[in-house]
């Protein structure tokens, strides 16, 4: 078993490295696009016991070892969770190939008990936390944010809000995906997966004139967030802070994205810290690679901060849309360039268009120190969230 | 026919497999709620268990008399017959 921890993932961002492939599997089962983000799925035997283990399904368990490395190096245990009131909010917004497997067996057998006990926590939706808030013993918030590709972001957006105003002073956050080809089914049925299986790893191109769609991704990303007080108490390494977070709706199309909606989510987190379009250092945008999308993304990044103008990259250029998780995992992957500094690049740029020509584009890896990044994280119905994070 | 051996040796092995029970831990005088975990949800993988290697669907009041493992296996035997 192998899962990849921040030291690995770091360098295959500043390498540029691509972790797109094939599933065979998708084309047998009437997918368009056979291409994944290839993510090995996890045995927890070691880890849990059996009765947490038959709760947890896919997303459960990447969500289970991220958080276990978030716990290591946010230098918290087990034992803080114990003596002080921890809460989580995790982004999630599907559990299908739970909901499914269950369901053929009560097909097959006429029979809702033979299920098993696990099958009901891992088909709801708050899966994640459900597990993740018994394993660990945490008595604070305990929910799962909805909010399609957006959830991991609008989940840390949230818990900065709870610790900002006092009610909570640490909270797990984070955002998972199943990777199954049963969760990602119905996505590849609206034609937005990319499609080149000649070349897995230049699929997934955001900004590029050439590209033909997003490509499936998934896994575990959990950030832990701690009032400043509360950090410095315990001595915690502080690896930075959120001093934005921007939301909006876009009150239109139930999946084409629009301009207005994103360009009012990264004012509102402009705002909301309190500080110029200038100050930001770089962003990493959500462009998934689909046409409509990356465009309008880049018609709001320029009218934004179109002044500015600085570097850019869409990180699902080497990982694909790894969706309810991409805003979180996109902060972490945000905080290992501030950390390391360097900028991570937006590979396969061979013909930008229109709109992001604009644009300051990092197409090859850019080594800059980083103060203040910004991460946008956009989903169907419109909603959108923008997160603004400070080094300290 | 299964045998009263066979039978043992199924339930056995799932109770290893399945449950991650320690092999030494499977004394016929054991108690099964022990054994296989203190947690009522347990008893619906029992069942589930059950259906896969026997074809026999158990239900709560089954378990009515059932204290040891000893009686665990003579209630599949007796559901067999």
């Amino acid at each position: 078993m192998h899962w990849q921890e921040s030291e690995e993932v770091k360098d295959s961002l500043y390498k540029g490295n691509s972790g797109i492939g094939i599933d065979p599997l998708r084309t047998e089962f009437g997918f368009r696009s056979p291409l994944t983000g290839i993510v090995e799925d996890l045995d927890l035997k070691k880890m849990l016991s059996r009765r947490q283990r038959v709760s947890m399904g896919e997303e459960s368990r990447y969500a289970y070892v991220a958080t276990i490395e978030a716990m290591q190096k946010a230098q918290i245990t087990e034992d803080f969770f114990e003596k002080n009131e921890v809460g989580i909010i995790y982004g999630n917004d599907s559990t299908a190939l739970s909901v499914v497997e269950s369901v053929d067996i009560i097909k097959e057998k006429k029979d809702t008990t033979l299920v098993g006990s696990g099958a009901i926590f891992k088909a709801m939706n708050s899966t994640v936390t459900m597990n993740l808030s018994t394993i660990f013993k945490l008595r604070g918030i305990n929910l799962t944010l909805s909010a399609a590709c957006a959830s991991g972001s609008h989940s840390i957006g949230l818990a900065y809000h709870l610790i900002k105003s006092g009610l909570q002073d640490c909270i797990i956050a984070g955002g998972a995906q199943e990777t199954n080809h049963i969760s990602m089914a119905s996505f590849d049925g609206l034609g937005v997966f990319g499609i080149r299986p000649d070349d897995p790893t230049k699929a997934s191109r955001p900004f590029d004139q050439d590209r033909n769609g997003l490509i499936p991704s998934g896994g575990g990303a959990t950030v832990i967030l701690e009032s400043y007080e509360s950090a410095i108490k315990r001595g915690a390494p502080i690896l930075g802070e959120v001093i934005g977070y921007g939301f909006s709706s876009n009150g239109d199309h139930i999946s084409t994205p629009n301009v207005d909606g994103p360009s009012r989510a990264m004012k509102r987190a402009l705002e909301d810290a309190n500080i110029g379009a200038e100050v930001v250092d770089y962003i990493n945008a959500h462009a998934t690679s689909t046409p409509v999308g990356d465009a309008n993304e880049a018609k709001a990044l320029f009218e934004v901060f179109g002044k500015s103008n600085p570097l850019i990259s869409s990180t699902k250029s080497m990982t694909g849309h790894e969706c309810w998780m991409a805003g979180a995992s996109e902060v972490i992957y945000s905080m290992l360039m501030m950390e390391h500094s360097f900028v991570a690049p937006n590979i396969n740029p061979e013909n930008p268009d229109e709109d992001s020509a604009k644009l300051n584009l990092a197409n090859k890896t850019i080594d800059k120190k980083i103060d203040v990044f910004l991460s946008n994280s956009f989903g169907f119905g419109g909603t959108n969230s923008a997160l603004i994070v400070k080094k300290c | 026919m299964m045998t009263k051996q066979t039978i043992i040796e199924k339930i056995n092995d799932f109770l290893i497999e399945d449950f991650e029970v320690e092999e030494e831990e499977l004394e016929p005088s054991a108690n099964l709620k022990d054994t296989i975990g203190p947690d009522s949800l347990d008893f619906v993988d029992l069942v589930v268990a059950v259906e896969s290697n026997f074809g026999v669907k158990l239900v709560g009041e089954d378990f009515a008399n059932v204290v040891t493992l000893q009686d665990f296996y003579n209630l599949i035997e007796k559901k067999l017959d």
